[in-house]
């Protein structure tokens, strides 16, 4: 379970002059995340997403109030026991954040390596898991948009962490290589069970996925809501038979 | 005789004169290359253990760096600055009491490779600085999402990514280095320079001095045609 208790974010803003000082990114959020769940956060741009994502593992600290994973308060950790509690929750970002001189098989071993666990076999299990364990020696420059971010979600799972946190996972990706990603991450749900955070402004997206959302507005949590599953969307096969069909 | 048969015989004549003077001084040539060698040899081996250190450290304790500290930054970047700023003849002198300290002695060669050593690691460390300055700010923000420790994200994160950078910036210090270590003949550390200043400046023997140019021209290409191509095998950024 992740419970946020009035947080509130604020960071200095570079830079004298007028606009100068301090930018309020989060106020007052008091937000509940259940286990097992697909939770949503929606937002205008800058309206303070990814600040709430990222004050989950603590890559950035609370200005005041509390997050807690599992009761645990990571604020209150030695920088050590924050890193090992850090890789219990998985994180996916929207640029993917491969190592480009890596092969798809080192970065998806790259987690199991700072924990001196040489685990070929976990590493392509988890390749398998998202279809890319015949892409496994390749290196990112040569896959997709939607095929990196496979291997950026095995890099996520390889050490089966609790939670997924997911910014803006299918931003840089056209409709295909955006339900590829999303079939996976329902896939991770159902038979991993992992919690999942996905943050977007692609309301389709969440939509289709996520069992309640929240809404940002200014830093300012405006609605929890259960989400209602769209009707069962069509399955292509290709972005050309999708796009076709729509079309027509 | 035509005036062109002339000029090519006069050419030719120089040209056999140039091999006979090179032959007649091939035993001090080898000698004064081993003498660069060693300069060099020295002071890459300090740029690599101390200047990549440095410069990784410079990166970290930056302002906006990983792990910032003011004070460290200052005096690793006050070290830099000041032996880059400090004219080398002036330095090599200056260091004398130094390396006698150190070494015992001020003079020959392995004396010549510590004012060397001392610009090479500023050097590298200031393109290491920079070099990791490119890496994506992602690269970052992935290891601290991974939970890795500092020195993970210097060995696991930043070199590999960095790798090519790191390797082209070498050989711009080598070749740097190549430079500096022409004038090391005032400590009596020997070198091709100072062979190529004896015979040239001193005796009046300008085939020797140009023979001595050539050479170090080859050098230098062969160091940076080795730079490159090593940076691009280990480069799998595009392609
Ligand atoms: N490191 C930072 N330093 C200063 N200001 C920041 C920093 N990170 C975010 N902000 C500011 O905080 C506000 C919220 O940013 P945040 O990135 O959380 O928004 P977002 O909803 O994720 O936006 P986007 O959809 O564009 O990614 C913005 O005004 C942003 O400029
Ligand atoms: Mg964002």
């Amino acid at each position: 379970m992740i419970e946020l208790q009035q947080v509130t974010k604020s960071y200095r803003r570079r830079g004298t002059g007028r606009r100068g000082g301090e930018v309020h990114a989060l106020r007052g959020i008091d937000l509940t995340i259940r286990d097992e769940e697909m939770f949503g956060i929606v937002g205008e741009s800058g309206s303070g997403k990814s600040s709430l994502l990222r004050l989950i593992n603590h890559l950035e600290a609370p200005t005041s109030g509390r997050v807690l994973v599992d009761g645990v308060d990571l604020a209150q950790l030695s920088p050590r026991a924050r890193r090992a509690q850090r890789r219990r929750i998985g994180m996916v970002f929207q640029q993917f954040n491969l190592l480009a001189n890596k092969t798809a098989f080192d970065n998806v071993a790259l987690p199991l390596r700072l924990q001196r666990r040489r685990e070929r076999e976990r590493v392509m299990q988890m390749l398998d898991f998202v279809n890319m364990a015949d892409r496994a020696h390749q290196h990112p420059s040569l896959l997709s948009g939607g095929e990196k971010q496979r291997v950026a979600i095995a890099r996520a799972l390889v050490t089966d962490p609790g939670i997924l946190l997911c910014d803006e996972p299918t931003s840089a990706l056209d409709d295909h290589h955006t339900e590829e990603v999303m079939d996976i991450l329902g896939q991770v749900r159902r038979e991993l069970r992992t919690t999942i955070v996905l943050v977007s402004h692609e309301l389709d997206v969440v939509k289709a996925s996520c069992d309640r959302a929240a809404v940002l507005e200014r830093g300012r949590l405006t609605a929890v809501t259960d989400v209602v599953a769209p009707p069962p969307r069509q399955a292509f096969s290709s972005y050309a038979e999708r796009a076709q069909r729509y079309l027509a | 005789m035509s005036g062109q048969e002339a000029a090519g015989q006069g050419v030719l004549g120089r040209l056999d004169e140039l091999g006979a003077s090179l032959s007649a001084y091939r035993g001090e040539m080898l000698q004064s290359i081993a003498e660069t060698g060693v300069m060099l040899g020295n002071s890459l081996l300090a740029a690599v253990l101390l200047g990549l250190p440095m410069g990784t450290w410079m990166y970290l304790s930056r302002k906006n760096g990983p792990q910032p500290r003011t004070g460290v930054y200052a005096l690793l970047n006050g070290y830099v600055n000041v032996v880059r700023s400090v004219p080398f003849l002036l330095f090599v002198v200056a260091l004398i009491p130094f390396t006698r300290w150190m070494l015992g002695t001020s003079f020959g060669t392995t004396a010549a490779s510590v004012p060397l050593a001392f610009v090479a690691v500023a050097l590298y460390a200031r393109w290491v600085e920079q070099t990791l300055l490119d890496v994506p700010r992602q690269t970052v923000e992935l290891a601290d999402s991974l939970g890795a420790s500092t020195l993970q994200l210097v060995t696991r994160f930043l070199y590999p990514e960095a790798r090519s950078g790191l390797v082209l910036s070498l050989t711009t210090v080598t070749i740097s280095m190549v430079s500096y270590s022409t004038i090391m003949g005032v400590v009596g550390g020997g070198g091709v320079g100072d062979f190529a200043i004896r015979y040239g400046y001193q005796t009046y023997e300008y085939e020797v001095m140009y023979a001595t140019i050539l050479i170090m021209i080859v050098v230098v290409m062969a160091i940076q045609g080795l730079g490159t191509w090593t940076s691009r095998r280990i480069d799998r950024r595009l392609r």
